[in-house]
């Protein structure tokens, strides 16, 4: 299976990650299994003219292109002409290749919540009218339209994430080419299920500080950071805290958290990415699944069942007071 | 002149984001080069309006792979308009995860995007090509296998302290998020030893210290073991350090600021060592599709002109120090810290660069370990304050590729004014309102150009020998 990658208005961060794949690295997990890159920004040999007869023999049609996998989004500013970012060396806008290349390929992959839905490129007033490969913010249509199909038959896959996990690339292109991935296995927002059936929350060290709502009050407490400080983990998904980051990380590991960045939109949440707002000193946003007059209850129920050890832990930079131990029945 | 021959290169891949160069020719010569940074996003614009503590969320999404060098500066501004510095120890373990971004950066260049090029057919019959194309053929090679792999494995240190990689929250102005314990100490010197293992095996084939105390190019070239020796046996047979020289002036806003000093220190150098002053730092915009005057980043704006005019050719600014260009990165930092080796470097051109960043993977592994050891469990790693009202602040900070600086200003508790200065905006600014070239444009002038060649390879070299990060560059 051939990827031909592009990055078009993002960070690049996303092939950062993908660079600290492990067990086996990146080259060995796709290589091993026949993925092949045709050309890729970062990593290939080919430069300038080189780069462009690969893309010229993919657009006219001589080399058949499997997977076409778009990371950033895709600026359509000033008014339209996408000239905001034209792709080196060819006198053409991103949004004009995007739209060449697409319908050629077997299926196309939006790499990130930039190329996903927009991301943070579209944040603040989007200056340069990004927008995602088939979705603009939460809603179907970006510079494709709502009904494209690629010729598998599969929309844009989108491996939202900001940035994406490694793992969640891999597996991605790793499914596309063993024909294990249809359209049963993506939600309803083009997202891969393997990772997008799971919330940040599963798994996360502060759950017996959230069962409690023992709640760090700054950051570097170790509490559950929902109430105060803007933690969306238990609405986020991704499968972070069940299979972490760079060894053993997540974003609330690090002690910060979770802003769902794997979601349409969530580079504007209407507040402060790290401040959890509130009605009436009332946190704003309920757990998933979870019926506000239940939550309420077993809210202030939970708080007024908290251990002292937990209470005092959650707002500590480490632990201050370990588990009692309970001595072995029986004994001597 | 209009008959004068003319290359446009691009896509020009292995920099980080979207760079075109065109080119003048004459007689097989660079005569003139103008560099393109053909993207625009608008960060700066995004951040007005917005709550000051966004900017540690919204900054390092500008790049991804100098991801924790935006954080630390915009923490570093932030600070500076609260009035509040880490805590020693929140420094400290700032300056380590930073360090550890910097060295990653500086491995994935020399492996990824620099050495490929020297397994080129162009250089085949070389005594060294066969090495070359064994080690460093691009996505094949054995020594890119062993660094991805190596690099991988060190940023353990990142997910331990920071959650993940890139674009972290866990640097904050009063310190970092984490307060690592006494067991996440010793995980960070055991990912420490495995990674000199690794440098000392592989990259140097000998001990860090040796090259580290390297006092002169000619010692320097001497240099055989590792891939480091390979680079520099096929940079004296293609002299290398002829090509793309620079001007010899340097610029380093300090690398690592810590409570007992920089871990590499502040200042310009331009022949001699002095005091780093930016009073008369500007951002010119004659050559850039950008309105507005020519400005202090703290009175600075950005407005893309959107209709793009004639004889700009860049969203990049042109920024200028008392008029002046300067080179940032690796090598000017070291010359800056007084290395000798980086001052007997100094002026020099690929080689020069790419030697720069060898020497402080070398020396940075060592401030790695030294801040490890410093590690104090019990200590506080940071500090708690209030965004105020009316402020501003400077966030100066040496990202892999350079100087990285933030000029935030808030008013009525938003923020009013964010502009940023990135390393490639100083390396790879276009022309200036006088006509002079940025240092790329300068370095480009006199690379040969063989009969034929459509994406010159010497233009790859000097190009890529700076390791340009471009969407930092126009944010």
């Amino acid at each position: 299976m051939n990827v031909l990658w592009l990055q078009a208005s993002g960070c690049g961060g996303c092939t950062m990650s993908l660079l600290c794949a492990e067990d086996p690295d990146v080259f060995e997990t796709l290589g091993g299994a026949g993925i092949r890159f045709l050309w890729h920004p970062s990593l290939s040999v080919e430069t300038g003219v080189e780069a462009l007869r690969i893309l010229e023999a993919v657009e006219q049609g001589a080399v058949a292109l499997d997977v076409l996998a778009i990371e950033g989004a895709i600026a359509r500013g000033p008014r339209g002409t996408g000239k905001f970012q034209m792709l080196a060396g060819t006198g053409r806008s991103m949004l004009d290749w995007l739209r060449a290349l697409a319908p050629l390929a077997r299926d196309v992959v939006a790499v990130g919540t930039c190329a996903a839905y927009g991301g943070v490129t579209s944040a603040g007033g989007n200056p340069s009218d990004a927008v995602g490969v088939q979705y603009e913010g939460a809603h179907a249509g970006g510079v494709l339209p709502p009904e494209f199909r690629a010729a598998s038959g599969l929309p844009v896959i989108n491996v939202a994430g900001c940035p994406t996990h490694p793992g969640w690339v891999t597996e991605t292109l790793l499914m596309l080419s063993e024909g294990a991935l249809g359209a049963q296995d993506l939600d309803a927002l083009g997202r891969p299920l393997f990772y997008a059936q799971h919330l940040v929350h599963h798994g996360c060290p502060k759950n017996e500080f959230y069962e409690y709502k023992a709640s760090a009050v700054g950051l570097s407490d170790m509490g559950c950071m929902m109430e105060h400080l803007g933690c969306i983990g238990t609405q986020a998904v991704g499968d972070c805290n069940i299979r972490p980051w760079n060894g053993e990380g997540s974003c609330t590991r690090g002690g910060y958290p979770c802003i769902n960045c794997t979601a349409p939109e969530f580079e504007e949440p209407r507040h402060p990415f790290t401040q959890t707002p509130k009605v009436a000193g009332i946190p704003v946003g309920l757990p998933t699944d979870m019926p506000k007059a239940w939550f309420m209850a077993l809210a202030s129920l939970s708080k007024a069942a908290t251990p002292p050890r937990i209470a005092r832990n959650a707002t500590a930079p480490r632990i201050e007071v370990p588990p009692t131990l309970r001595k072995p029945r029986g004994g001597t | 002149m209009s008959d004068t021959p003319r290359l446009v290169v691009g896509p020009f891949n292995r920099v980080e984001g979207d760079l075109e160069v065109h080119l003048e020719l004459a007689e097989g010569y660079v005569a003139s080069a103008r560099v393109n940074a053909p993207l625009y996003r608008g960060f700066e614009r995004m951040l007005e309006g917005k709550d000051p503590r966004d900017a540690l969320t919204i900054t390092p999404r500008i790049c991804g792979i100098c991801s924790i060098s935006q954080s630390a500066a915009a923490a570093r501004a932030l600070g500076a308009a609260m009035g509040v510095a880490p805590t020693p120890q929140g420094a400290a373990m700032a300056a380590l995860i930073h360090a550890v971004e910097n060295v990653s950066d500086h491995l994935t260049h020399f492996n990824l995007f620099f050495m490929p090029d020297f397994a080129r057919p162009v250089y085949a019959g070389h005594v060294w090509h066969d090495r070359a194309v064994a080690r460093f053929t691009a996505i094949e090679g054995s020594a890119i296998r062993t660094a991805v792999e190596a690099r991988a494995k060190l940023m353990h240190i990142l997910g331990l302290m920071a959650g993940k990689w890139p674009h972290t929250l866990a640097i904050q102005p009063g310190g970092v998020t984490r307060a690592p314990g006494p067991r996440d100490k010793i995980r960070i010197e055991t990912t420490l030893r495995a990674f000199r293992r690794y440098l000392e095996e592989v990259l140097f084939g000998a001990p860090l210290e040796a090259f580290a105390a390297l006092s002169s190019a000619e010692e320097m070239m001497r240099w055989q073991t590792g891939d480091a020796g390979l680079f520099l046996e096929i940079a004296q047979d293609l002299r290398l350090n002829d090509l793309g020289r620079g001007a010899g002036r340097y610029m380093s806003h300090g690398a690592y600021p810590l409570e007992t000093g920089h871990g590499f220190a502040p200042g310009l150098w331009g022949g001699g060592l002095g005091p780093l002053d930016l009073s008369g730092l500007t951002e010119d915009l004659s050559h850039a599709w950008m309105l507005g005057a020519e400005a202090h980043p703290f009175a600075g704006e950005t407005r893309p002109d959107e209709a793009m005019r004639e004889g700009a050719y860049s969203w990049c600014k042109a920024p200028r120090l008392n008029g002046q260009t300067f080179e940032v990165g690796a090598l000017a930092r070291q010359v800056i810290d007084g290395h000798p080796l980086a001052r007997d470097l100094a002026g020099g051109g690929v080689l020069a660069r790419v030697a720069g960043r060898l020497l402080e993977i070398a020396r940075t592994q060592i401030f790695m370990e030294e801040l490890a050891r410093g590690i104090d469990p019990a200590a506080r790693f940071m500090i708690h304050a209030q965004i105020p009202e009316h402020a501003r602040g400077v966030g100066l900070v040496e990202a892999a590729r350079g100087a990285l600086g933030h000029w935030l200003r808030i008013e009525r508790g938003r923020i009013a004014g964010y502009q940023i200065i990135a390393p490639t905006t100083w390396n790879f600014s276009p022309r200036d309102g006088q006509g002079v070239p940025g240092p790329l444009e300068a370095a480009l002038v006199g690379a040969p150009v063989g009969e034929g060649e459509t994406t010159p390879v010497s233009v790859q070299h000097i190009v890529r020998s700076f390791d340009p990060c471009m969407v930092c560059t126009v944010h």
